[in-house]
């Protein structure tokens, strides 16, 4: 019921046909949060209004004409066809439109690519398929991955998205700014081209394997803003979004020091009972892991190899710990994953996913040397 | 379809012959008249086969969640969807009109070069078929999108065994439309009957002989693109892999490069056949003959130097977007000198609403949308936000489908009866129209929404925001998809005699004082013009003359 009421609603709007107002539906763009976007959004109703008044200027002198001028009310035709004054107006009047129209694009254009005397800087690399933030010039280093729950309900046919908040709009660590603070953004990419979008920031900039983009932002308001990857970069492209939260001065401060003392944490290598294991092996292969190998392990026909069944997965697990660490040209090293995590996802890999070895791995025997204290 | 054989040839020649007997009239002719049904036939099949891809596409997206297909799938069928499209619909049903149409409307017995005729027509076939047969592959077809960006479309584990065959398949249609264009440049330009002069020529013809050069300028760049792929993946070549001192955003300028000519290569001819349908219909003379082809010249050359307005935030210099800005801006005027000029014909016309005239009219104003949305995208730092949103996939389906396939639909209405000699039921093409044009607002005319509302392209599904606005496209896309069922039963009913009332020669009224063809007997003979017009009409020329 609710769903056709909505229906009929957007139904009545289309027919309004104006892409603007109307928070409830967001038909239109957002305004944002920082000065930049604010302009951008300036710019976009200019363009619009201009657009919808040629419209109505030309469409209702075709629809009077098509009213008026037909054959069946005994119009004659008239034989005029062509005035070399009149294609002189209209060649000129948007000519003079697109030139004011121009001044202040450029003006914003300028704003927009200016980053110069930032506050800070962080640097996002887009990888298939979540974001690596590092903030330059400090040790905070952290990757930004889809939230558990979307990414269970998106890779279940028939599951409900509206049961999980924020679907494919969440993730596990979203990256934290000061609010007020130019914050300079370097963008590049580990394997294939991504696209780092959030509409509140007023911009999306390319994250080009190889090489540096930059871009920049000063958020004006305290809040959490969501985006996704606009370009795409294979399978899981729709599902490697943006969260950033914006905080006041003393609140930011606070998270640096959190998060630092959070890093600098030895994983607790103290053993797990088998439930525990298989429980955060199966978080660490969402996370990681997942994307390629698919839900429950069977690969993709002709790209990705099934881990149920693999010898590699299910042989000894030292084969298995030194493939993964070592990775190969397709599949990527995760020497980047702790011994905790290690022991976790093995176990799940072994004992799950169709696989039934049997075994259990705890953090102390997947523990590299260096990493016993 | 031996309807369009000859019976009364007024124009009889000595050697006249008829065409050969059975199937194998199909595979050797070189009749500009069946190359041309080849053509358009094909395009046909290949619009339903591109539509049922959509239709897969649009029912994935109908709600949120994953319900029918894997991602990779669904980012195989926009990629496919994309190519059938545009290098199996939209360009051979333009060159298949060309086929029949230049020849009858410049008085020409034939198209100059017949034999490469048919062979550009069987090598679209092969190049389609390659493609379509990386969908059966293993690691399935390709699904980069159908710009074919590195690295992704190197990527082993995201393109399986289908890369090379696809770029095959790129060379295979290339080469078709290259010799495809060839060949209408020499007919224009030396098979003209003696009397028709450069600025006689119909609008279509105008269009079309301009649309071949972009053709011919920037086939030769899109298979150079692929085949720098195609070296990257095999041969050790590094052009577009930063690794090895290579750039993957070069690609993207030499994709666009073609890339931009490409969709004004789809939409050139269109404007053509607009301008030669709506005059006949407000049975007044085209307003602005001359400024006409003047705009369609603009146009083109301008197409040539925009062409990083695809990439706004690749990561130019600010002069660099600057200038494309700027350059972009400048086509909307030369594009609203046509639609004024449009708007002028049908002014103080005596106009009447044949399905034909029905189409055109919704093209004008349609199309006005896509490139009111064009101009908006134009403007670099508001594209900043558009750019890779749902708003895009508006923009270029409304210069698309209402533009480009509603164009296409009015030709088949326009001249399939001369074609055939029979008169398609105009009640159905009405009902064909009023479905066709309704539904494919509802289809896209949300998808602005959804694009400024943030939702990106090339997603197989989306948070739950998005919901209703993709359910309503998605019922708009169901609704549209039917309706061309429509059109396909038409088509077989007027060949098949339609609604047995037999047409005049000028099929439309007053028609041959529009245009060539409508001098020749209904249906068409199957040779014509073996001598051509002493005189040809001026109607839409009255300017020049
Ligand atoms: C980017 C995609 C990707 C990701 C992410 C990925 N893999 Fe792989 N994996 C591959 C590919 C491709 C191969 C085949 C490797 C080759 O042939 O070089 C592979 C091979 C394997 C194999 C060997 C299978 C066999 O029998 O040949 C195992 C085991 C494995 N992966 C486990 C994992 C685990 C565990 C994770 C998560 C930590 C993971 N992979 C993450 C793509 C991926
Ligand atoms: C007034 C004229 C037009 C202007 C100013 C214009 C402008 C643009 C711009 C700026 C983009 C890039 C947007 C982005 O990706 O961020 C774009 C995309 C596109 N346009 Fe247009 N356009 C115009 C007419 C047309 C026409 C006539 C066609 C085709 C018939 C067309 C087809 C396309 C297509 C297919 C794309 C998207 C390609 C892709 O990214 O896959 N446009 N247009
Ligand atoms: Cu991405
Ligand atoms: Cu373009």
């Amino acid at each position: 019921m609710k769903q056709t009421k909505q229906l009929f609603a957007g139904l009545i709007l289309m027919a309004l046909g104006l892409g603007t107002a109307q928070a409830d539906y967001t038909l239109n763009l957002m305004k944002g949060v920082t000065k930049v976007s604010n302009d951008i959004y300036d710019l976009h109703m200019l363009i619009l209004w201009i657009c919808v008044i040629i419209g109505v200027g030309v469409f209702g002198v075709m629809f009077y004409s098509i009213y008026h001028h037909r054959k069946s009310k005994g119009h004659k035709a008239a034989q005029f066809h062509e005035n070399t004054t009149v294609e002189i107006i209209w060649t000129i009047i948007p000519t003079l439109i697109l030139i004011g129209m121009a001044i202040p694009a450029t003006k914003t254009m300028i704003e927009l690519d200016n980053v110069q005397e930032s506050d800070m800087t962080i640097q996002v690399t887009g990888k298939q398929w979540y974001w690596d933030y590092k903030y330059l010039n400090t040790d905070i280093h952290f990757e930004s991955h889809l939230d558990e729950a979307s990414e269970k309900v998106h890779r279940t046919v028939g599951a409900d998205p509206r049961s999980v908040p924020n679907y494919l709009l969440s993730v596990d660590r979203p990256l934290v700014i000061p609010v007020n603070k130019k914050v300079r953004f370097v963008l590049t990419s580990a394997d294939v081209i991504h696209s780092w979008w959030v509409p509140d920031l007023g911009w999306k900039k390319d994250a080009n394997p190889g090489f540096i983009n930059e871009a920049w932002t000063s958020v004006e308001k305290a809040g959490t803003y969501r985006g996704q990857c606009t370009e795409l970069c294979g399978r899981d492209h729709g599902f490697m979004p943006i969260v950033v939260i914006a905080m006041e001065q003393p609140e930011y401060d606070a998270w640096v020091v959190k998060t630092l003392e959070q890093q600098k944490q030895k994983p607790d290598l103290s053993d797990q009972s088998r439930g525990q294991l298989m429980a955060h092996g199966e978080s660490v292969y969402l996370k990681n892991c997942v994307g390629c190998h698919q839900i429950n392990g069977a690969g993709v026909p002709g790209l990705i190899p099934a881990l149920t069944g693999s010898a590699i997965a299910t042989g000894k697990w030292e084969g298995l710990d030194g493939f993964l660490r070592a990775g190969t040209a397709k599949m990527p090293s995760f020497s980047k994953l702790d011994a905790k995590e290690f022991a976790e996802l093995m176990t799940y890999v072994r004992n799950n996913l169709g696989n039934k070895v049997g075994d259990e791995l705890q953090p102390k025997q997947t523990a590299l040397p260096e990493d016993d204290d | 379809m031996s309807a369009v054989v000859a019976e009364h040839d007024e124009h009889h020649a000595d050697d006249h012959h008829g065409p050969a007997k059975g199937l194998l009239r199909w595979i050797i002719t070189t009749n500009h008249k069946d190359i041309g049904t080849l053509y358009l036939l094909f395009a046909l099949a290949m619009f339903f086969v591109g539509g049922s891809m959509a239709m897969v596409i649009r029912a994935e997206l109908f709600e949120p969640g994953l319900q029918f297909v894997d991602p990779a799938f669904f980012n195989s069928m926009t990629t496919m969807h994309a190519l059938v499209m545009v290098f199996g619909a939209v360009m051979p049903a333009f060159v298949g009109l060309a086929n029949w149409q230049i020849p009858l409307m410049i008085g020409a017995a034939d198209m100059a070069l017949p034999r490469m005729n048919n062979m550009s027509f069987w090598m679209l076939v092969a190049g389609v078929l390659l493609l379509a047969s990386t969908l059966f592959m293993e690691g399935g077809a390709p699904n980069g999108g159908w710009t074919l960006y590195p690295p992704l479309v190197l990527q082993p584990i995201t393109v399986g065994k289908a890369l090379p065959f696809a770029v095959f398949s790129v060379h295979l249609l290339g080469i078709s439309s290259i010799m495809g264009a060839i060949n209408i440049i020499a007919t224009i330009f030396n098979m003209r009957a003696p009397a028709m002069k450069l600025m006689d020529m119909p609008l279509f013809v105008w269009t079309w002989l301009i649309t071949a050069f972009l053709l011919i300028a920037v086939m030769p760049v899109f298979a150079g693109a692929v085949t720098m792929l195609l070296t990257d993946k095999f041969f050790h070549t590094s052009f577009f892999n930063a690794a090895g001192g290579g750039d993957p955003v070069l690609y993207e300028h030499i994709f666009w490069f073609f890339g931009h000519p490409e969709v004004y290569i789809m939409i050139l001819p269109t404007f053509g056949v607009a301008s030669t349908i709506i005059p006949v219909f407000a049975r007044k003379p085209l307003f602005g003959y001359a400024s006409m082809v003047w705009a369609t010249g603009a146009i083109a050359f301008l197409s040539f130097i925009v062409w990083a307005h695809h990439m706004f935030t690749v990561g130019m210099p600010l002069a660099g977007e600057l200038y494309f800005m700027y350059a972009t801006m400048l086509i909307a005027v030369p594009t609203g000198v046509k639609v004024f000029n449009w708007t002028a014909t049908m002014w103080k016309g005596a106009m009447s609403f044949e399905t034909p005239m029905l189409f055109c009219i919704a093209f004008v104003v349609l199309f006005t949308m896509g490139g009111f949305t064009g101009l908006m995208m134009a403007i670099a730092p508001v594209d900043f936000q558009y750019h890779d949103t749902y708003f895009i996939v508006a923009h270029f389906h409304y210069t698309l489908v209402p533009a480009s396939i509603f164009i296409l639909m009015a030709a088949g209405y326009f001249w399939l009866p001369k074609w055939t000699g029979h008169m398609y039921n105009e009640k159905i093409g009405q009902l064909h129209f009023w479905l066709s044009a309704i539904s494919v607002n509802i289809l896209f005319f949300p998808q602005h929404f959804l694009g400024l509302a943030g939702m990106p392209r090339r997603i197989p599904d989306y948070a739950v925001q998005f919901a209703d606005w993709n359910m309503i496209s998605s019922i708009g896309g169901f609704i549209f998809g039917a309706s061309q069922l429509l059109f396909l039963y038409i088509v077989i009913d007027t060949i098949k005699g339609g609604t047995g009332e037999k047409v005049t020669d000028e099929v439309w009224e007053d028609a041959s004082k529009h245009s060539l063809e409508w001098t020749l007997p209904s249906p068409v003979p199957y040779h014509t013009w073996t001598t051509p017009p002493a005189m040809v009409p001026t109607e839409h020329v009255l300017d020049t003359h």
